[in-house]
């Protein structure tokens, strides 16, 4: 039995539903090849089994000076082999078909890759409703979702683990890919193609959420920023609108309005700073505005160089972009 | 291998990490002290900021990046030229001084150069300043940025003619020429 503890610690392990999960299981095409998976895994292992008995057998049935082939033996494992490839290849074949019929029902998002950071739009057929916000994806549960994939400057890929498979961001061409989000949760998507120094780094949040969720989150996200309220925050402001930042960032109903940089109208509402580098919180704000070529070297953000005073009261005033 | 020929292979590779000036990635925020000061107003004093920033490789770096945010290539097409006047040639309509350049950047020109102030900081302004004499080689290879971590339409500027032929220019012209 204490041989047998390891595995079984496995065998727990494999069934834990993370938020960065390949076999999680939580979107249309997800399930499918997690099922998929599990037939080719049941199958291999029954042959692999086959082998090894037949292995042994021969090892125990060995005679000397070597004997004429067993053919019909040998006819009949070929046949096996030959029906049973055939049945995983068609299986595969269907599942891929399956995957390519998600119908697509209207909800479509463009991501454009950037080093290291992701751009997410959601169009709509009036430009009101265009909602601009970075590094983070909701999703209504239950309902495909058109993703188009731009990149601004090397390939990159966008991936969630747990709810579909892999495409490319390449610059100079639109791709595309239907993903069906289906259980409600918190995953994390991970750039799968290295893009440079910060690869590791270029991740981002989706939350799978209930139509009338998704729809007040969008209804939220489509507001401009909220006003400075202490003098701390009003210093920040003058300071954020006027100076470097502005030239960057975007901050929706504020003379900041550069295109460049991730959106900042709702920075505090996200779950994690830097492309999921860190979780949010005050401390790692400060840390970053402070010094990003510390908290994640190589990124595009070069360093102020920010007073203390003026530190304070730019992180204030960005912790209360909610 | 016998044992000079390995040492003259080390001292070749040693050497050839000589040619590039040493860049900091968290460069080193210069302060912004009083106006600027133009070589036209005061041409026996230019600008002491200037050579903090067209002598060192990560402002120009920074310059470079800020050129293409800015979309200084949508009249300016990587340096080339188009709609607006090429930077990679010697003619310098406005001169060709730091100062100048800044000067150009911050209030603009007639017939078509927006002004940037409000949108670039001063300290932005000299970098990209910076930047856009290197077009022009005035500052020494091992500053000039060799290339970038995007996409660029134009030939690496590591690869064009260090000494592109001198443009035929009016007297007057050259006169403006630092």
């Amino acid at each position: 039995m204490r041989k047998l503890r390891p595995l079984l610690a496995c065998l727990a392990l494999s069934g834990c539903h993370g938020r960065q999960v390949m076999l999680g299981a939580a979107g249309r095409d997800g399930s499918m090849f997690a099922n998929l998976w599990l037939v080719f895994l049941i199958v291999t292992l029954v042959f692999y089994a086959l082998v090894l008995i037949g292995l042994v057998w021969a090892i125990l049935r060995r005679r000397e000076g070597g004997e004429p082939a067993t053919r019909t033996g040998l006819l009949v494992w070929v046949g096996v082999i030959s029906v049973t490839l055939a049945g995983l290849s068609i299986a595969s074949w269907l599942v891929d078909r399956n995957m390519n019929r998600a119908p697509f029902t209207g909800l479509t998002v463009e991501i454009t890759g950037h080093q290291w950071w992701w751009d997410v739009r959601y169009t709509s057929a009036d430009p009101s409703q265009t909602l601009r916000t970075s590094n983070q994806l909701h999703l209504p549960a239950g309902m495909p979702v058109r993703v188009i994939l731009k990149s601004a400057d090397v390939i990159h890929s966008f991936w969630i683990p747990n709810i579909s498979g892999k495409q490319d961001l390449i610059p100079g061409r639109t791709n595309d890919i239907v993903i069906t989000p289906e259980k409600v949760g918190l995953y994390r998507s991970q750039c799968a193609e290295y893009c440079g120094l910060e690869h590791a780094h270029m991740a981002f949040d989706v939350t799978v959420e209930p139509l009338a969720d998704f729809e007040k989150w969008w209804a939220q996200g489509l507001l401009p920023a909220r006003a400075p309220v202490t003098p701390l925050q009003k210093a920040g402001y003058a300071y954020v609108t006027t100076r470097e930042c502005s030239t960057c960032h975007n901050i929706a109903g504020t003379p900041a309005t550069g295109q460049v940089a991730p959106d900042l109208t709702h920075l505090a509402s996200r779950l994690s700073l830097g492309a999921g580098t860190y979780p949010m919180n005050s401390g790692h704000l400060a840390a970053w505005v402070a010094d990003p070529q510390s908290a994640k070297p190589g990124n595009k953000m070069p360093v102020i160089g920010l007073e203390p005073d003026q530190l304070n009261a730019v992180v204030s005033y960005l912790e209360s972009l909610k | 291998m016998s044992s000079p020929c390995r040492a003259s292979l080390l001292a070749l590779v040693l050497l050839a990490g000589c040619d590039e000036q040493a860049r900091d990635p968290r460069g080193h925020p210069l302060p912004e002290t009083g106006p600027l000061l133009s070589a036209a107003m005061n041409p026996a004093r230019p600008d002491p900021r200037a050579v903090d920033y067209y002598k060192n490789a990560f402002e120009v770096s920074q310059g470079q990046q800020l050129f293409q945010w800015m979309n200084c290539s949508g009249c300016h097409s990587n340096g080339g030229g188009g709609m607006g006047p090429a930077l990679s040639d010697t003619k310098w309509r406005y001169g060709s001084s730091m100062a100048d350049i800044v000067q150009t950047i911050a209030n603009g020109r007639p017939n078509g150069m927006p002004s940037f102030s409000g949108k670039l900081t001063q300290a932005e302004m000299w970098q990209l300043a910076a930047y856009v004499r290197s077009l022009s080689q005035h500052v020494p290879q091992s500053i000039r940025s060799g290339r970038t971590e995007g996409l660029s339409v134009g030939e690496p500027s590591t690869l064009r003619d260090p000494h592109p032929p001198r443009a035929v220019t009016p007297k007057q012209d050259e006169a403006s020429v630092e």
